[in-house]
């Protein structure tokens, strides 16, 4: 260090490489993932590979074979994806008003709530709400629309509209997020050069909105997919709302079969990681890139 | 100044091409603004604006931010409705129409280019909406880019072009379509100093070979002075003066109007003759002469206003103490301080030295009198 | 923005705002029958309960305990606060600040417990809790509940410290400020109204956070909503106003927090935070 010929020293160079005592402030954090997030998933992978009896395989083979077990893929699909698309579907128009708002605070705060309150409460509200003598089912009533009261929790409609209350807002307020990135002087350009306003939507929104839509529709789906409380309070977690979540913590908290259940949790990011890939893919043959209009 | 005759249509006369001729595009002799208001809320961003415009001018509206004069270019654009008052084209009104029904092309301030187009997609998009056919559409995009000399990178996407070269795509975007109005809207001030000039100079030349009627607003006064047949000053929503560039540059109409363009020194005095359209005013002791404004008459109070380049040396004058003096090449400019602590800027041929005292009259050819603002 | 004034996208405006009138109605109206039925002495068949009462909220309290339970509930959120703020502020600003090999690696790692599920994770997470002795305890719900925050805590600060800039810190380095000083007189002030929008939002997950405290929590390391979870599961076992009661006690508890947070951030960033980082 002290004459100038002297070959630089290892910190030197690992400070050049961007290594230094700054960067190691990443380690406690870092650490603690690899610790309590990265470790015990990749110990869970192997833990499902060592079964408690037969082959390594034999848990994903039995899962694969009792339809009482893999039927929970189809029971989740069918809650998660029309609630992610009706959300989504829901959500462009409404952003799209949304976006010309002044004053959207009101609007987005009422929607935070369903999200801060959790699933928890959601299905205990459902649960009066919905029920055979809740306002909702009163109200029908009340218009004619219905002979009788109508029953919508401890079944399928329960669980959905559980997803939907807490799913809408999540992927409305996302969606929101992306329209308004959208420089708006992109939309005056497209009308004063005579595109009417389904044009400007199908030719300069559209192709813009695309990757952030993907991302909304892959959030939105992935928590929906992992719905586990609402399922079990509101729907009917014996039969038609027996989500895989169930199922995964049936195997490691009611029958202490941790192989297993890190099995079956595998099983459900892996149909996570499908879709992920199915619509990322999609979405890279789209434009993705900066959405505003030029500098400024 | 007439109207340029050539067009886009005539540089390709080469081609046979066919136009869809949109509505609002058709020849027209003239656009009216009929005391168009705008407010927003309690807040009146336009104050009944009128204004002629004919066929083939380039007209500057200028003002400081906020004085309503992208309020006005959004107006006639049908991006923000008016409140009050009428825009017509001839006599059509067409206020009324959304915008993409107007068929006018509009450069933005930030560009607004599609950044998920080509450039070539960017500039064809309002043919596109014209259903104009697919040949002629692409020359007609070949001719806009060859106009804005960038003929060959019709295939990039805006990202990968420089600020000057976006701005060039806006421009073709907004005149391939032939638009009865171009309209402008600060599309300048994202470039850096050297740019900025380059592309005066182009957007000249572009208007001179299409002669398309221009409206361009701008905060800078160079610009509007060296680019516009008129000038069109606006403030607080409303319109000051209206004239040519020499017309505003050497006699502005108001006191604001002056300091706007670039009249920096007040000399507040009262008046005490007016003889041939010159009014005298004295200043403590001193007398200084500058042109009279309109309705000063003797007692009046008045400020006399001028420029740094017309206030100068004197044998008699107004006394001030130097406080300091950059050289600007040719000249010096100073800046001195006067007895009742007024700051007065001026111009000089030789180096002065700090603290020394001066005596200051101004050019009265050139310096202006009006009546001090109550 | 354009605002169209046809028939045709006044109806579709109309048809908009009534799905969002719908949506938001039933909203309330949910929430507003938790409430009403906490305070009812009977409501059974009506539009309206026949009495109201506040007896629920002192019996929900000793049944459950809920004191107990909430001083467990903010002993174990206020340490989670604690700890993801200085695991995250401090990663947040290497992440900032330095460009280093496996940059993008390190930047998913912090995606990652964001993006998935918690119930996904939260089974093998919870089986090695189990096994190395913390599963059940307090510590064990504090390090479950860490895995979200401290990565949130880092992509909402990335941002904070980026627009700050380095020509500041080297002002105050060349000024003689030691990397403590730097700190504590030049950055924490600057940073705080990051620091406390980003802890606030930790705070409001972490009391809401059902799914990984209930994989980790033992007996005496249960929060609120874990409690209510258990009563909403059993029914029966109590009357439905005493599991109210304490929804409407959870319900304060969480919106508390909820609005003080959004005093300091926009309702949208709640979720939309995390796709800046994730755009591409």
């Amino acid at each position: 260090m002290s004459t100038p010929d002297a070959p630089v020293s290892l910190r030197r160079r690992l400070a050049l490489r961007g290594l230094d005592g700054t960067t190691l402030l990443i380690a406690p954090a870092l650490l603690f993932l690899l610790a309590v997030f990265v470790y015990p998933f990749l110990y869970g992978l192997w833990l499902s590979f060592a079964p408690k009896a037969g082959p390594w395989f034999s848990n994903y083979a039995a899962f694969f074979s009792d339809p009482f077990q893999y039927n929970t893929i189809w029971t989740t699909l069918a809650l998660a994806l029309p609630v992610t698309v009706i959300s989504l579907l829901v959500a462009i128009p409404v952003a799209f008003r949304v976006r010309l708002m002044r004053r959207q605070r009101l609007l987005t705060t009422i929607l935070v709530l369903p999200i801060t309150l959790g699933t928890v409460l959601i299905a205990q509200g459902l649960l009066n709400y919905l029920g055979p003598q809740g306002w909702f089912s009163r109200t029908l009533m009340f218009l004619h629309l219905t002979g009788g009261p109508v029953r919508l929790t401890h079944n399928y409609w329960g669980v959905f509209a559980s997803i939907l209350i807490t799913g809408f807002p999540f992927t409305f307020l996302l969606t929101l997020s992306y329209v308004t990135g959208i420089d708006p002087a992109l939309e005056q350009a497209g009308a004063t050069l005579g595109a009417s306003a389904w044009q400007r939507f199908r030719h300069i929104f559209l192709p813009l909105l695309v990757p952030g839509l993907a991302i909304s529709f892959l959030l939105s789906f992935v928590q929906s997919f992992a719905v586990f409380p609402s399922a079990v309070l509101v729907g009917a977690p014996a039969g038609p709302t027996r989500v895989i979540s169930i199922a995964a913590y049936q195997a490691a908290f009611e029958k202490y079969d941790y192989s297993m259940a890190s099995a079956i949790a595998m099983i459900m990011a892996a149909v996570q990681l499908v879709v992920v890939v199915l619509v990322l893919a999609g979405r890279n043959m789209f434009y993705r890139g900066s959405t505003s209009g030029g500098k400024g | 100044m007439p109207p340029p005759t050539s067009s886009l249509r005539t540089i390709l006369s080469r081609d046979k091409v066919s136009f869809i001729v949109h509505s609002a595009s058709s020849p027209f002799q003239q656009i009216r603004l009929d005391r168009v208001s705008r407010a927003f809320g309690s807040f009146n961003a336009l104050r009944e604006v009128s204004l002629d415009i004919g066929r083939g001018e380039f007209i500057a509206l200028l003002g400081p931010s906020g004085c309503g004069k992208s309020t006005a270019l959004n107006c006639i654009a049908g991006l923000l409705a008016i409140t009050g008052g009428a825009i017509s084209l001839d006599d059509r009104r067409i206020d009324e129409l959304k915008p993409e029904d107007r068929g006018f092309g509009m450069v933005f301030q930030n560009y607004a280019l599609f950044p998920h187009m080509k450039v070539r997609d960017n500039v064809g998009f309002g043919l596109k909406m014209r259903g104009v056919p697919r040949a002629d559409a692409d020359r007609r995009i070949d001719a806009a880019l060859e106009l804005v000399r960038l003929g060959n990178q019709g295939d990039k996407l805006p990202g990968q072009l420089s600020g000057g070269q976006q701005q060039r795509v806006a421009i073709a975007r907004a005149i391939v379509i032939e638009p009865a109005l171009v309209l402008m809207d600060e599309p300048l001030s994202n470039l850096d100093a050297k740019l900025r000039l380059e592309m005066r100079a182009e957007i000249r030349r572009i208007h001179n070979q299409l002669g398309a009627t221009t409206i361009y607003v701008t905060h800078d006064q160079d610009e509007a002075l060296s680019l516009a047949d008129r000038v069109v000053v606006m403030r607080d929503g409303q319109i000051r003066q209206v004239g040519r560039p020499e017309e505003l540059y050497d006699s502005p109409a108001s006191l604001d109007v002056a300091e706007f363009m670039g009249f920096r020194n007040r000399i507040a005095g009262t008046v005490t003759a007016i003889d041939n359209g010159r009014a005298t005013i004295a200043v403590g002791d001193a007398r200084l002469v500058g042109r009279a404004g309109a309705g000063l008459g003797p007692g009046d109070a008045a400020m006399l206003v001028a420029r740094p380049d017309d206030l100068a040396l004197a044998a008699a004058g107004l006394g001030a103490t130097v406080e300091s003096v950059e050289y600007r090449g040719r000249e010096f400019v100073g800046l001195a301080r006067t007895g009742d602590d007024s700051e007065l800027v001026f111009h000089s041929d030789t180096r002065l030295d700090t603290g020394a005292t001066v005596t200051l009259a101004p050019d009265p050819a050139r310096a202006l009198v009006f009546r001090a603002a109550s | 923005m354009i605002r169209d004034t046809s028939i045709g996208a006044r109806l579709w405006t109309t048809a908009v705002w009534v799905v969002v009138g719908f949506f938001v109605l039933n909203l309330l109206a949910m929430i507003a029958t938790v409430i009403i039925d906490s305070f009812a002495t009977r409501w059974l068949g009506t539009w309206l309960p026949v009495g109201l009462t506040t007896k629920w909220y002192s019996s929900a309290w000793s049944e459950f305990q809920l004191g107990q339970v909430l001083v467990v509930t903010f002993e174990i959120v206020f340490t989670v606060v604690l700890l993801a703020g200085l695991l995250g502020v401090t990663a947040a600003y290497a992440m900032a600040r330095r460009d280093f090999p496996g940059k993008r690696v390190v930047m998913l790692l912090f995606l990652l417990p964001l993006l998935v599920p918690p119930i996904t994770y939260g089974i093998p997470m919870a089986t090695v809790l189990y096994q190395s002795g913390v599963g059940g305890t307090f510590w064990g719900v504090v390090l479950a509940n860490l895995v979200p925050t401290v990565p949130f805590v880092v992509l909402v600060m990335i941002p904070f410290i980026e627009q700050i800039d380095p020509k500041v810190e080297a002002a105050a380095r060349v000024f003689g400020a030691g990397t403590f000083r730097l700190f504590l007189y030049v950055l924490l002030p600057m940073l705080l109204p990051g620091i406390l929008a980003a802890l606030l939002l930790v705070l409001v997950r972490t009391i809401a956070m059902f799914e990984l405290t209930f994989l980790a929590a033992g007996p005496t390391s249960q929060t609120l909503v874990v409690v209510l979870y258990y009563s909403v599961f059993a029914p029966g076992v109590r009357a439905v106003q005493s599991v109210d009661a304490m929804a409407v006690i959870y319900m304060v508890t969480t919106l508390v927090w909820l609005l003080l947070a959004l005093r300091f951030v926009n309702p949208t960033q709640i979720v939309a935070r995390a796709r800046t980082q994730q755009a591409n």
